[in-house]
């Protein structure tokens, strides 16, 4: 089944926040935000602004009617700057003008005097210094101190990543109308409506059932609107609140480019130990989170690096620890993958280096090391339905990549200016937010008397398919065609007390709640059907709209039935609830049940290095990967194929710059390259692991959303070995993006 | 007023002539499908075609609307995603559906149109030519290889198609809605209407010279849309590609795109096209114009560094009532284009004065030309450094030479010094090893986000080589070079 919505992209027709049509006498905010990364304010003039033509009031901290504080986890984070600013683009004023024009005109006309503060900008120096946003913590097993005397082979050495931006397409916004009762609507292009409705009532200090927050859908979320769309929804809702009029923002990309945090850059410290046999016997690391200028979500990507510290090998010694450290840049969040990959990318730097030393291909280093049914992570919990080995095996057969890797040495034998370069990329990623209590979720069903159906979840669809599975999951329960399925907006009156879009987990807890949901009301109008055919509610099965009696054919179809239920007085809608069961952690042990289940897969990449130039081209990546039982071939191709592409952006050519007083230089599209269309790679052979999938997986069919994204590392390591064809003696450096600087510099300097 | 066919529609807006037709088209007509993803043709959200009237009928480009001055567009018709919409899907939006090209879909109306495109052009629609129409595109979700399948049976289905009348094949073979058979002769009604006066024509003789625009707007975004304009984009006076003896003469307005697909320099300069393509997007290529490139004076031009290394003279033409170019030959001085950079954004030019025309030395059977750049994406991005070069050759020594480099001075850098070392020299190794000694005197880089300054340099050592590796393939290899 295709994406339901593709019709509607396709046209123009589908609706995001920029496109709701305007209320008459709408206002437009503009927010003005500091011009440096670290300073008190001394003095803040925004008299000139406000008589600016069109503009109808300037808002500061002093207007906010609740509380100035958006901190979701630690309430460090105020929404308008007081007296001290943190990171440069921290939002002071918001302008709020007749057109958006008039604010933009109006926000030059701020003036701030600033008594500067010295600037932080690296985690390491952060950590040395005692910033540190919350206490460290580590994961420990078997006992590493101990292990190293048994290890043959000893390695250490330093890995660092840079950020990401997300650059969903479509910017940060919001629209929030007043209601009666003084109360307010939003449309947000958020992955967390409740956390958008929660920030409000807070900052407004009003009750949550006054605000109203509806999702049709975003432009793009990928982590940047899980918890940082609050922000802006926030400021709108205070406006609208405090002026009684519509008020809307929709984020210029440089603004939002400047204000937004992104994903988090990490400077880590490894060190690892081998048996004779290659085996990892321990290992160590630690992790410099640089999270920004507050909490926001970092200590939950942070524990997410330690969940997947060892990616897919079996290590009887682990002990990782990180830190969350605060610096003067905006405040880093959730980007797909969540702190996963940045864990993943040190132990990957760790094997590479290693092997490097020992003379062997990482690859071999890799596959000895792979984990195995029983295995036990470094936070307690027993590996189940584990595919790392057959995902390996099967990626090695289908794709001979023996003979890929005999091409790619006879290729470098043979070529002076050009070099190839292979690399594997198992993964093993842990399926649940990690914060047990947010793994539940609820959907309302409402069957229409004429047989249409009408869901609403908690999810927001934001372009990896919720809808359209969502759709499937109502029209296979009740077995009905997918085209009498309506999927609602996301709503928080509809649907109360959501977690975000988010942790992959989104189509599996909203999809097992829709299927409670609809199982109740299933039952209740079978119940009814075997009243009217004199049969028990067991014997009743309803298959393609047939309603059927012992097997065989009756009068009735899916209209009628429920047509007759609902004059006999049957209710036929129900909000179903699901909370995954089986799962548990204890942070005071760091030791549990975190994940559902995990998600496995091993890519092979390849790539060309052009010597010359320093320029490289991804010639192929052929992976398998653990669907699970598929429940949608197309959604989730594009979900591999999109988060492998997203990962290797982020190993390549995606490159964060601020400089040393904390201001964005890659501040727009033309400093900041994504992948284009001639950037990806030249083939992407996906394979899917057969298997049946994972029960608490909606259908059996296993999250999708994130893992491919770690498949994007490899790429890095395949440069790597590309470089070393061309110059034995490189140095290895793990320090990623590997831009084509990198690179040359890599060959000559 | 400004008038100009908005899909079906006949638009005549009294808008700032600077405002762009992105927000026309969202604001003013309420058509949102055109989206809004960076205000600076870097993503092509707001991508939209835009017709002009031909003595062959009417031609469509792709444009990105947020750059798209509504001055420019008088007379000519713009083409949103809702007008390609029928009452099925079309073939291009049929095929993204099929194969999924679009997820979160906030790019997505961009892609149809750049897509849709190819059912309008004069000529053979490859797989390579419909994934070139959308190298301008960004998608954030699908890693574009869904794309590219929809680009594959789009080429395929557009096989058949009649490239004397595309339009028309287009109109009958449900690729596009029928409105777009009669656009043509509404257009030349249009042009014809003795009912408009020149007062109400978009531009104003005194305001801001505009050509493509793809720079304007993006250094002056929040100003320009109130400025008083005066556009060039549409003067032909200014555009044309031309022999005349020994020179080519090129109008200052041609447009990247022009150069792109001008018989006269493929005959010339046959690998022109492959350098073009390194050279923003299709979209961008369609607007910018080569006297454009060189006044904005960016040290990383890509155009100013290949027409230094022609070297090219430019024609500066003072005048500041429209229709100027009538009388070119009083007002007019010329100087060579690696003058005209006194220091960084500082031009030998004043502000009444308009770069015309450009022109160089049609090369002989003798002449070598290249063009090298690296940039973090090899395609869509400005240079970390580029570098051109022509070598007029005698056997094996070189009898003159012209070099230049971006990014790695003030200014677009003709590198004289290794210019004139390299004439008179033989083709050799050593030639080469020796110029980069000269070379590496005259340049100065500086590390800024493009890069650090060891790396432009080493970058700019490696392009040289490049030149003479791929312009004497015979004659160079890397070892010998960096030995």
């Amino acid at each position: 089944m295709k994406n339901i919505d593709s019709a509607g992209h396709v046209t123009g027709r589908s609706i995001y926040l920029d496109d709701i049509p305007v209320q008459q006498g709408t206002l437009y905010a503009l927010p003005y935000d500091a011009p440096t990364a670290h300073a008190h304010i001394t003095k803040l003039d925004v008299s000139k602004a406000a008589a600016a033509p069109g503009v109808v009031r300037v808002l500061t901290y002093k207007d906010v009617t609740g509380e100035n504080q958006i901190g979701g986890i630690i309430p460090d984070e105020p929404l308008f700057a007081e007296h001290e600013i943190h990171f440069w683009g921290m939002p002071v004023a918001l302008i709020i003008a007749t057109s958006e024009d008039a604010a933009v005109q109006a926000r030059k006309l701020i003036t701030i005097e600033l008594e500067e503060l010295p600037v932080i900008t690296d985690p390491r120096e952060a950590r040395a210094k005692g910033e540190l946003i919350i206490p460290p913590r580590s994961f420990k097993l078997g006992d590493t101190a101990k292990a190293w005397s048994n290890c043959a082979h000893v390695f250490e050495g330093r890995a660092d990543n840079n950020g990401q931006e997300h650059l969903y397409i479509e910017t940060q916004g919001a629209y929030a109308y007043p209601t009666e009762h003084d109360s307010i609507r939003i449309a947000s292009s958020t992955q967390g409506p409740t956390a958008v409705q929660r920030t409000i009532a807070r900052v407004l200090g009003i009750p949550m059932h006054r605000v109203e927050v509806d999702v049709t859908r975003l432009g793009g979320g990928f982590g940047g609107k899980e918890d940082q769309a609050s922000a802006w929804a926030a400021l709108v809702a205070l406006a609208a609140f405090l002026l009684k009029k519509p008020v809307k923002l929709a984020m210029h990309r440089m603004d939002d480019m400047r204000m937004t945090g992104k994903r988090h850059p990490y400077s880590s410290d490894y060190k690892i130990g081998f048996d004779k046999d290659l085996k990892i016997v321990a290992y160590e690391a630690t992790f410099h989170q640089n999270a920004g200028a507050s909490a926001d979500l970092s200590p939950a990507v942070m524990e997410r690096t330690l969940f997947h510290a060892t990616n897919s090998y079996a290590i009887p010694n682990v002990h990782v620890t990180a830190y969350c450290c605060r610096t003067n840049l905006p405040p880093n969040t959730a980007f797909r993958g969540f702190g996963g990959p940045q864990g993943m990318f040190v132990i990957e730097s760790a094997l590479a280096h290693a092997a490097e030393k020992l003379g062997i291909s990482t690859s071999e280093l890799q596959r000895r090391n792979l984990m195995a049914e029983g295995s036990e992570f470094s936070y307690g919990q027993i590996a189940d339905h584990v595919n790392a080995q057959a995902c390996w095996d099967l990626a090695y057969a289908k794709f001979d990549l023996k003979k890929l890797q005999a091409d790619v040495d006879g290729f470098n034998a043979k070529s002076t200016t050009h070099k190839k370069g292979m690399a594997m990329m198992p993964i093993c990623f842990g399926i649940s937010f990690t914060n047990t209590p947010m793994n539940h979720a609820r959907a309302l069903v409402h069957v229409y008397q004429d047989g249409s159906v009408g869901v609403s979840t908690g999810g927001v669809e934001m372009g990896q398919g919720l809808n359209t599975k969502m759709v499937q999951v109502a029209a296979q329960v009740f077995s009905i065609d997918p085209s009498r399925v309506k999927i609602e907006t996301t709503n928080t009156t509809r649907v109360a007390n959501t977690s975000p879009s988010a942790a992959s987990a989104t189509a599996d807890l909203n999809g097992k709640a829709l299927e409670n949901g609809c199982n109740a009301i299933l039952a209740r109008i079978k119940e009814k059907a075997s009243r009217m055919l004199r049969s028990s509610p067991d014997a009743i099965t309803i298959v393609n709209e047939q309603v059927l009696n012992n097997g065989q054919p009756t009068e009735l179809d899916w209209k009628k039935l429920v047509h007759a239920a609902h004059w006999d007085r049957v209710n036929l809608s129900e909000s179903g609830h699901y909370a995954t069961p089986e799962i548990h952690f204890d942070k005071s042990k760091e030791k549990g049940h975190p994940f559902a289940y995990h998600v496995y897969g091993t890519a092979a990449v390849l790539v060309t290095v052009d010597c010359v130039r320093g320029t490289y081209e991804i010639d192929a990546v052929k992976l398998v990967h653990d669907f699970g039982k598929r429940m949608n071939d197309a959604v989730d191709i594009g979900q591999i194929e999109g988060g492998l592409v997203q990962g290797l952006g982020w190993m390549t050519m995606e490159e964060i710059v601020y400089n040393d007083k904390g201001k964005l230089l890659s501040n727009a599209l033309s400093t900041y390259k994504v992948p284009d269309i001639h950037s990806v790679p030249k083939e992407i052979t996906i394979e899917a692991l057969p298997t049946d999938g994972h029960p608490l997986a909606i259908r059996r069919s296993k999250a999708v959303g994130e893992p491919p994204l770690m498949y994007g590392i490899g790429v890095y390591f395949a440069i790597q070995n590309a470089i070393k064809a061309f110059r034995p003696d490189a140095r290895m450096v793990f320090d990623a993006p590997f831009t084509p600087e990198k690179v040359l510099m890599s060959l000559y300097a | 007023m400004t008038r100009f066919i908005l899909n079906d529609t006949l638009v005549e807006s009294t808008a700032t002539p600077g405002t762009v037709v992105l927000d026309i088209v969202r604001y003013h007509q309420q058509l949102k499908g055109t989206k809004i993803g960076c205000r600076e043709g870097d993503c092509g959200a707001c991508t939209v075609l835009v017709g002009e009237l031909t003595a062959e009928g009417v031609e469509y480009k792709s444009m990105t609307s947020c750059l798209l001055a509504l001055a420019n567009v008088e007379g000519k018709h713009i083409v949103t995603v809702e007008g390609l919409n029928m009452e099925k899907l079309s073939p291009v939006q049929q095929a993204m559906v099929d194969e999924s090209g679009t997820q979160c879909g906030f790019c997505t109306p961009g892609f149809v149109v750049s897509l849709s495109g190819c059912c309008m052009t004069r000529e053979k629609v490859t797989e390579d030519l419909a994934v070139r129409a959308i190298d301008g595109n960004i998608c954030r979700c699908t890693g574009y290889k869904s794309i590219e399948r929809a680009a594959t049976s789009l080429a395929a289905q557009l096989a058949a198609k009649d490239v004397q009348d595309p339009i028309g094949w287009s109109v009958q073979n449900g690729f596009l809605p029928s409105y777009f058979a009669g656009i043509t002769d509404r257009l030349q009604a249009m042009k014809t209407d003795v009912t408009r006066s020149n007062n109400e024509q978009p531009s104003t003789s005194n305001g801001i010279p505009l050509s493509g625009g793809t720079d304007l707007y993006v250094q002056k975004h929040d100003t320009m849309h109130h400025a008083p304009v005066r556009s060039i984009f549409n003067d032909e006076a200014l555009k044309g590609i031309r022999i005349e003896g020994d020179q080519c003469i090129i109008g200052g307005a041609a447009t990247a795109a022009d150069l792109m697909n001008s018989a006269e320099l493929k005959e010339l300069l046959p690998q022109l096209e492959k350098h073009l393509l390194l050279v923003s997007s299709t979209s961008i290529r369609n607007m910018g114009t080569l006297a454009g490139n060189f006044v904005n004076a960016s040290p990383i031009g890509d155009l100013t560094a290949m027409f230094i290394a022609l070297d090219s003279t430019i024609t500066l033409t003072t005048s500041d009532t429209p229709g100027m170019t009538r009388s070119l030959a009083n007002e007019s001085r010329s100087i060579k284009l690696k003058e005209l950079y006194q220091g960084y954004k500082q031009l030998d030019k004043s502000a009444t004065e308009l770069l015309t025309a450009v022109r160089f030395t049609v090369p002989s059977k003798n002449t070598r030309f290249h063009f090298e750049k690296v940039s973090k994406r090899t395609y869509l991005d400005i240079a970390s450094v580029n570098s051109a070069i022509r070598l007029d050759i005698d056997g094996d020594s070189i009898r003159e030479a012209h070099v230049s480099a971006g990014g790695v001075a003030p200014v677009p850098k003709y590198l004289a010094n290794t210019s004139t070392f390299l004439a008179g020299k033989p083709i050799s190794n050593d030639t080469v090893r020796a110029a980069i000694e000269v070379m590496n005197e005259e340049v100065a880089p500086i590390s800024d986000a493009r890069g650090t300054a060891d790396y432009k340099r080493l970058l700019l050592r490696q392009l040289f080589f490049a030149h003479f590796m791929e312009l004497f393939p015979e004659r160079f290899t890397l070892n010998e070079l960096v030995a």
